[in-house]
Formats: structure tokens, C-alpha cells, sequence
């Protein structure tokens, strides 16, 4: 497994403590990813997405949250039993994240180039000057004119600041890039901007790349391989190709109904009916089982596994399925 | 079908310190008794002001709106009172447009108390048919707005706006923070009230793919002014200005299987404060020539199909 694939998320289990109840963000998550692949990680608010980079990361808050079982495999290492200091060595260096609000995910009182050449100092032995240089031209790679340096980032627009994000977490060439729905707070001329230039660095850089999205317009356009998430876990596994073509967990195929078809009429939308269950008492058997329209005693009783649904196809459903034949 | 609502040259310009900032500039437009006009642009286009000037949430500038024939602007305090009984308005957030120290019994019964049509009994009644019509649980109309999710939220603020059964909405981003699976369920209430209230929206948003669902007509807007403006379906089939196109050729489309050709426009959006004269889109715009710098005339290429760009013709023959 080691040799195919340099992240490796196994069995992941988190929780947040707060007002003494226990909530359960990540329940038993499983994934892979190849070198120079994008894993679209897809599913409503709650579904524990941003959690699982965070924990990848290790940047999780320390006193809410809690890890309780599990292992992360990043190039054969368990990033969760390693030293902090080596895992400093690791985030914002091999990988690093884009988070979805630029606004706050700058300092507004350091000048952009400081805030980008700030990981380049840290984690390469290099003069301020040559740093200076650096985050330069990662500005220019991103499409930011080099002398805007010395800018602060109430200077720039959204689509620019969201730019300097990018070009805060590629300074230092990571081979892991993980990007919190890097687009959501931009205008769509300005994210088939950004889209298309991380399209770009991505095959530049052979980058791999784990794109946390609600939008699956943005998952057809950039993944290779599609996680949905839901209530912490993973639900449905394969390649773009799979999912979008045979989706197969009514949830899934929920999602899909619910979007407005661009291409096709006026056909009343199928939304899946209800809402998430409380991540704090998470049902017993299949955690869908309450929205889902194929729900039988069985799902009720018995949580289900994911099965394998031919390819590199995986849902975790005790249907797998059957409802596209019936 | 009669018309409802009618803009005329509307103009709605805020003072700042360097000049006027042109939010919304001459905009024209009606909308029928029962439909939906959508109206659709990047942050900053001005939608939204347009949405609040139509309803004296903001003084217009300039220009005349027109609600069932009878003008409306320059209607005082108490003639407003009235007409807020015909037109209301879905805002973008729940959570700050909502009264955070009131019930969702209170919040729905507000416009009733104000409006002083009804006793006590009879609100009591019309609130719980609002409850039930938005398909709002009873048990949570003790709840405070930041007990409820998002969609819960945005139920609540439609029952406000239906409260007073008005004829005309401005739906301003109604669904923009929802999830995709809760943004359907909503998208679907709107169309079912419309078809059984005969409302008519203005349903403001960014959001192409919703905006082609649920109208009959679109408006694109670009730093305050329309570009682009004709029935959903023939806009999405035959867009003729630049800006129009590159906006749909921007949307991510959920298949796989479709590879469009991108049109990537250049730089970002600039400044409304004080505008040159001519085409707003000019410094972005690929096919730009000189006689761009002179004001555009929007004109009908097909019937009801409206363009505001001066090489429609040698473009787009």
C-alpha cells in the first residue's frame, strides 16, 4: 500500500468536546491519494471536511478537539505519532493549506511579500534577500505584479488576496496541497481564474491535491477521484468518471438531484428531505437512514460497511446500488 | 399578463469621498404579474441596491418606478406603509436579517402587528398558516433564530415576507448560504408559493444555474448597468454580449463528460466611483475597439432580447 500511495488516511476518528457533549466530527474515515492525483472531498456543512485537513495538518484547536483513533501515512510516516518539531518541518513546507476565507486568512498588518517569504525563511536556509526574491516571484506566478511586495492585503481585492493565499501555501513547492474551498468566497469569473491557474501549477508542480468543495461543477472540472463525506464519514469512494456517472449512495444521488440542471428544463428539483443528524447523537445503523427514501429495517439496525462496487468504486450502502437496476 | 412592476431610467448613486460611486446607472426594466425575473452579476454590480431601491430601502437618484401603473416614487411615509402590504423582500442572510432577540412566533408576527388589519386571535391564525405553509414545525416557534439551521432560518424569513400576502418579492441571494441539498428544498417552496399565490420575484442572485431554473426572463448586470437582458432560455442559448458569455462559459458544470472552452476575462472588476463614459467592460473586454469609449445604447437584436453593445452587429451577425 506504501509503495502506491504517499497518503494514506486510515480508520480516522475526532471529536470536539464542548459544553460536556461529545461530538463526533470524524467517524472512521478511510482514503488514499497518489502522487500528482486531486481527491475532491464533497458533503454539506458539518460533514467533518475542513476537520479531516485540519487533522492532516495537525493544526486541529488542542483543548476541543481530540484524536481517537487512527493513522495518517504521509510518505510512509505516521504524521500522528510524530514529534511536533518534525511535523513543523512538514506543514507549510511538503504540505500546506488554502483556506476558503482570504480576509482572515491574512494578517492585515504584515505587507503580503513579508507574509509570503515568512515560510520561505522558516523552512530554507536562505538570506532575506534571496526570500525576498522568492515570494516575488510567487506573486508573479500567481499573477500578482512583484512590486506589489510591499502591499498590505486590505490593498488587494478578493480574487487577489485569495491569490496571495496560493501563493503563501506553494512557496515552498509542497508535494500535499490541501485547499478548503479555496473558491467559494469569489465571483465565478474570478474563481475560473484561480481554478485555471491551480490547474496549472498542479501539473507543473506534480502536485497532489485534496479540494474540499460543496460544488461538484468544481470537483467534475479539477479531481481525479471524488471522497463524499457524510455525518464524518466517507459514504462513497471512486474516480470522477464513477461517481458522476453511476452515483451510487442515495445521498449522492440526492446531491445531484438537488442541483438545477443547466443543460436540461424546468424539472422540479428532488431534494433529499430533512437535515444531517446531530453530529452529537449520531443515530444507530446507517447515519442516512432518517433522509434516506430506500430505508428498511436492516439499515436501521446494522451500520454498513463500504462495499466494493466494482473499479476503485466503494459505497457504504447495503443497497450498492440495486435502485439504479430495480 | 399585466404588468406588475416597472423601473424606468433608475439611477441610484452613494456620495463618497471620491465622487459618486454609480451603484445602480439608468436601469429599465418591468416585470409581468406571476413571473420571475432574474437578475444576475458579480459582487459589486449593483443588484442588490437595485432590489432595495425598487422597495425606498434606498432613495433613488433618479428615474421612476411604476408599481401596477401608479407611480411610486416620491410616495411619503404613510402611502409606503401601504404598498409594503404588495411588496416585500427575502433577504441574503437569516442570521443578520433576523431580529436575534425575538421568537420565531414574534418574527413572524411582527408585520401583522404593525400593519393593524387583524386581532389578536386572527394573527394567532395567520401565523400558524404561514408556519405551515413554509413548513416550519410548530414546537420551534419558541426558538430564537440562532437555535435554528440555516434552512430553518430562511423558512422563518419567507413566512415574514409572506406574512402580509404581498403580490411582488425581491428574493435578494435567498439561497446563497445554504447547502445545494437545503438550497433545493427552498428553491422548490419559492416555486410552489409563486404558482399558488400568483407572486411575481425579483430574484436577485449569482448563482447562474438557480437563476436559469426559476426565471422567465434574466438580466445581466455589470457595474450597475444591464448588458444583457432576454426570456431564461434564450439567454442561456444565444448570448450575445461578451460579459454574458463569459459568465456562462465561467459556471463549473457537474459532468464529466463536457469539456467547454473557457473565456477567461482579463484582470477584475473596476471601480464604480465616477465611471468613464462608454463601455464599463472596455479594459476586460477582447473584442474592445475605440468606439467603446463612447455611452452604449442598449437595443433589441430579437424580440425581447435586449443588448447594450455597440459591435453587436459586425460580432454577432
Amino acid at each position: 500500500m506504501a509503495e502506491t500511495s504517499f497518503l494514506e488516511v486510515k480508520n480516522l476518528v475526532v471529536e470536539y468536546t464542548s459544553d460536556k457533549q461529545v461530538i463526533h466530527a470524524v467517524n472512521n474515515a478511510s482514503f488514499s491519494l497518489k502522487r500528482g492525483e486531486t481527491l475532491g472531498l464533497v458533503g454539506e456543512t458539518g460533514a467533518g471536511k475542513t476537520t479531516i485537513a485540519k487533522t492532516i495538518l495537525r493544526i486541529l484547536p488542542d483543548k476541543a478537539a481530540k484524536i481517537k483513533a487512527g493513522e495518517i501515512f504521509f510518505e510512509g510516516e505516521d504524521l500522528l505519532s510524530i514529534s511536533e518539531e518534525k511535523m513543523r518541518t512538514i506543514r507549510g513546507n511538503e504540505s500546506a493549506m488554502i483556506f476558503q476565507d482570504p480576509m482572515t486568512a491574512l494578517n492585515p498588518t504584515m505587507k503580503v511579500g513579508v507574509q509570503i517569504s515568512e515560510a520561505i525563511l522558516l523552512h530554507n536556509n536562505c538570506s532575506k534577500q534571496e526570500g525576498k526574491k522568492r515570494a516575488e516571484e510567487m506573486l508573479e506566478k500567481v499573477g500578482i505584479p512583484g512590486q506589489r511586495f510591499n502591499d498590505y492585503p486590505h490593498q488587494f481585492s478578493g480574487g487577489m488576496k485569495q491569490r496571495v493565499v496560493i501563493a503563501m501555501a506553494l512557496a515552498c513547492n509542497p508535494v500535499l496541497l490541501l485547499s478548503d474551498e479555496p473558491t467559494t468566497a469569489l465571483d465565478v469569473t474570478i474563481q475560473a481564474q484561480v481554478l485555471d491557474m491551480m490547474k496549472d501549477l498542479k501539473t507543473e508542480m506534480e502536485t497532489s491535491m485534496i479540494m474540499i468543495t460543496h460544488d461538484l461543477g468544481i470537483v467534475a472540472e479539477v479531481c481525479d477521484t471524488v471522497a463524499v463525506c457524510y455525518a464524518g464519514e466517507i459514504v462513497e469512494y471512486g474516480s470522477v468518471v464513477e461517481i458522476f456517472d453511476q452515483p451510487m449512495h442515495p445521498y449522492t444521488i440526492g446531491l445531484f438531484g438537488s442541483l438545477p440542471d443547466m443543460n436540461g428544463g424546468r424539472a422540479r428539483l428532488t431534494p433529499i428531505k430533512g437535515m444531517m443528524p446531530d453530529p452529537t447523537n449520531l443515530p444507530k445503523g446507517c447515519f442516512f437512514q432518517d433522509r434516506c427514501p430506500y430505508a428498511s429495517d436492516e439499515c436501521r439496525k446494522k451500520h454498513p460497511d463500504l462495499n466494493n462496487a466494482g473499479g476503485t468504486h466503494t459505497v457504504r450502502c447495503i443497497r450498492k446500488g440495486d435502485e439504479q437496476n430495480a | 399578463m399585466r404588468e406588475i412592476l416597472r423601473a424606468e431610467h433608475l439611477k441610484k448613486y452613494f456620495a463618497t469621498p471620491f465622487g459618486p460611486l454609480h451603484a445602480v446607472d439608468d436601469v429599465t426594466f418591468s416585470i409581468k404579474e406571476g413571473s420571475t425575473l432574474g437578475v444576475v452579476g458579480e459582487s459589486g454590480c449593483g443588484k442588490s441596491t437595485l432590489g432595495r431601491t425598487i422597495l425606498q430601502l434606498h432613495e433613488p437618484t433618479d428615474g421612476k418606478i411604476f408599481f401596477r401603473e401608479q407611480e411610486i416614487t416620491g410616495c411619503n411615509k404613510s402611502e409606503w406603509k401601504d404598498l409594503r402590504d404588495e411588496m416585500q423582500i427575502i433577504f441574503q442572510d437569516p442570521m443578520s436579517s433576523l431580529d436575534p432577540r425575538m421568537a420565531v412566533w414574534d418574527i413572524i408576527e411582527e408585520p401583522l402587528k404593525i400593519q393593524k388589519k387583524m386581532d389578536k386571535a386572527q394573527r394567532a391564525a395567520k401565523v400558524k398558516e404561514l408556519m405551515d405553509t413554509v413548513g416550519i414545525a410548530r414546537r420551534i416557534q419558541y426558538s430564537y433564530p440562532h437555535e435554528l439551521d440555516g434552512g430553518r432560518r430562511q423558512r422563518v424569513g419567507i413566512a415574514r415576507a409572506l406574512a402580509l400576502d404581498p403580490k411582488f418579492i425581491v428574493c435578494d441571494e435567498p439561497v446563497s448560504a445554504l447547502d445545494v441539498s437545503i438550497q433545493a428544498q427552498i428553491i422548490n417552496l419559492l416555486m410552489d408559493l409563486q404558482k399558488e399565490k400568483g407572486l411575481s420575484y425579483m430574484f436577485i442572485t449569482h448563482d447562474l444555474s438557480v437563476v436559469k431554473y426559476i426565471s422567465n426572463e434574466i438580466m445581466v448586470m455589470y457595474l450597475g448597468q444591464v448588458v444583457e437582458k432576454a426570456p431564461s432560455d434564450e439567454l442561456f442559448g444565444n448570448p450575445i454580449h461578451p460579459y454574458t458569455k463569459a459568465l456562462l462559459s465561467a459556471i463549473p458544470v457537474p459532468d464529466v463528460h463536457i469539456h467547454r472552452e473557457r473565456i477567461v476575462l482579463k484582470g477584475e472588476i473596476t471601480s464604480p466611483v465616477n465611471p468613464k463614459p462608454g463601455c464599463r467592460l472596455a479594459a476586460r473586454c477582447q473584442y474592445a475597439t475605440e468606439r467603446c469609449s463612447t455611452p452604449q445604447q442598449i437595443v433589441e437584436v430579437s424580440p425581447n432580447h435586449f443588448v447594450s453593445c455597440c459591435r453587436v452587429n459586425e460580432l454577432w451577425q
